[in-house]
């Protein structure tokens, strides 16, 4: 589905309204959606959010999310709805289908780009970790410094072998 | 007490503080909402095990929230050494504070982990390398809850990703004479900027000082979030200080009168609230900011400002006061530092 503010791009950001039983729908691009009004007041506001994951139209429809409940510290969908809350850290796999949308209405975004753990082993993580270390060499090949460059480049031939 | 203003600063004319905070999880128990006491002094004791094994020198000492008096948790808030939100369950929390005060690890407030750097002045590198390195030191004796999508997994989805809350303190008075305030908080939302008051979320603003933050904590990097921050910090300190260049040439005379009464009333004063005295604290600032008052330091009045707060004032006396003491007592604590 195009977005249908601008037309050109996909849609990835679906968003319904439902007022007095007025139903509204929007299918937005990420960009049309950053700019648009509707995004607006939903974008700061701790006490709004259980009212926002109500409006949510996310991957997987409510009906079956609803009887989700989370294996580990038994918190369901309509309570983590209620309260806004997470209850542990598993609820995150839990309800992961209704999340993404969410994070995309609080945050803008709906991945995270920052620090990685050492700990975190998985390949993901190293992937995460060569491309840190690609865009260190560029600005280090950049600014002439061939010696730092070459420790780096060793570093991600090194993390590359081992991703296989 | 109060030794977090001691260090050196720059740009503090307009930034009283520099803070971040990061939320942090362990993956194996339940966020502390849903804890029961036993496994909030498990996890307690997971964390202070692990703090055994710092390098020599640097010193952190342990607090349990419920051990204090209600006075004593209130003045570590107003000496913004803890959130708010770490004393609702007494016996849940806990903080480590770091012998200098730069740095306090709470424990089970709303996550298991918060961090917090906080440096007198605009500072922010050096409270991201310091944030950093603790948290690279519980990182590599505690297993975090993290997730390839979406980083730091925390209690609340506002929390997510990377769980930082980068902020600044500032002191804006020129701004807010002019009537500027609102239209700069407006503008601040727009780029996804929160600005609250002293306490953080939800508390007043009070003495023209606003705590201007990120709001998003997902998909930009941590220095990303910093940087940008940095820059809109740079330039309300730039607009703040031209207001207050044509306020002297323009209008001196308001402006010296303003900043003398309040003076006039803090020294002399035998009675006073603490919003009254926020206010005319306020303009001391503002006096030394404009170099009209030159016997007092950014700290001394950062001090005073801690110090008249209702729990502070009250640890001073040492025991319970009402509000008519609170308010004679305060008169006195500020008549004897000016």
């Amino acid at each position: 589905m195009l977005c249908q503010r601008c037309g050109k791009n996909q849609a990835t950001v679906h968003y319904t309204k439902i007022i007095n039983g007025n139903i509204e729908e929007l299918h937005l691009c990420d960009e049309c959606a950053m700019n648009s009004k509707e995004f607006d007041s939903t974008f700061s506001f701790h006490k709004l959010l259980s009212g926002l994951m109500d409006n949510l139209q996310g991957e997987v429809p409510y009906k079956e999310v609803k009887t989700l409940e989370c294996p580990f510290c038994g918190m369901d969908y309509v309570q983590f709805r209620q309260t806004g809350k997470f209850g542990c850290a598993q609820c995150y796999e839990t309800f992961k289908p209704r999340l993404r949308p969410l994070f995309k209405s609080i945050h803008g975004h709906d991945r995270h780009t920052g620090k990685v753990p050492l700990r975190a082993n998985t390949q993901v993580a190293k992937m995460k970790r060569i491309q840190k270390l690609k865009e260190q060499l560029k600005e280090l090949v950049s600014k002439e410094e061939f010696e730092e460059a070459a420790k780096i480049r060793d570093k991600i031939k090194e993390l590359e072998k081992d991703i296989g | 007490m109060v030794k977090w203003v001691e260090g050196t600063a720059t740009d503090e004319d307009v930034v009283v503080s520099t803070r971040i905070r990061i939320a942090r999880n362990l993956r194996n128990y339940k966020f502390p909402q849903r804890m029961s006491i036993q496994e909030a002094e498990a996890l307690t004791n997971e964390i202070l095990n692990v703090m055994k094994k710092l390098p020599s020198g640097v010193n952190y000492k342990f607090y349990k929230v419920n051990s204090l008096t209600p006075i004593e948790r209130v003045s570590y808030i107003e000496e913004h050494l803890i959130s708010p939100g770490l004393i609702n369950r007494p016996d849940y929390s806990s903080f480590l504070l770091k012998d200098n005060e730069s740095a306090t690890i709470m424990i089970n407030e709303e996550d298991h982990l918060r961090i917090q750097v906080l440096y007198p002045g605009m500072n922010f590198e050096k409270a991201w390398k310091s944030i950093n390195e603790i948290d690279n030191f519980l990182e590599s004796c505690l297993d975090y809850a993290y997730h390839d999508e979406f980083g730091y997994l925390t209690a609340c989805p506002t929390n997510v990703g990377t769980g930082l809350r980068a902020s600044a303190m500032v002191h804006i008075p020129a701004l807010s004479i002019i009537g500027q305030i609102d239209g700069l908080i407006n503008g601040f939302q727009k780029i996804g900027l929160a600005v609250r008051g002293l306490y953080g979320e939800g508390t007043r603003a009070y003495g023209d000082l606003y705590q201007i933050s990120n709001q998003m904590t997902l998909g930009e990097e941590e220095e990303e979030i910093i940087r940008r921050l940095k820059g809109v910090i740079y330039q309300t300190i730039s607009k703040e200080r031209d207001v207050r260049e044509s306020l002297l040439s323009k209008r001196r005379y308001e402006i010296e009168d303003r900043i003398f009464r309040s003076y006039g009333l803090l020294k002399y004063s035998r009675k006073m609230s603490s919003k009254e005295a926020m206010q005319h604290l306020s303009n001391i600032r503002l006096g030394k900011e404009m170099g009209i008052i030159k016997n007092l330091e950014y700290k001394d009045i950062e001090k005073m400002m801690i110090g008249i707060q209702p729990g502070s004032i009250q640890k001073y006396a040492n025991r319970e006061l009402d509000n008519n003491e609170r308010d004679i007592l305060r008169a006195e604590y500020i008549r004897e530092r000016l």
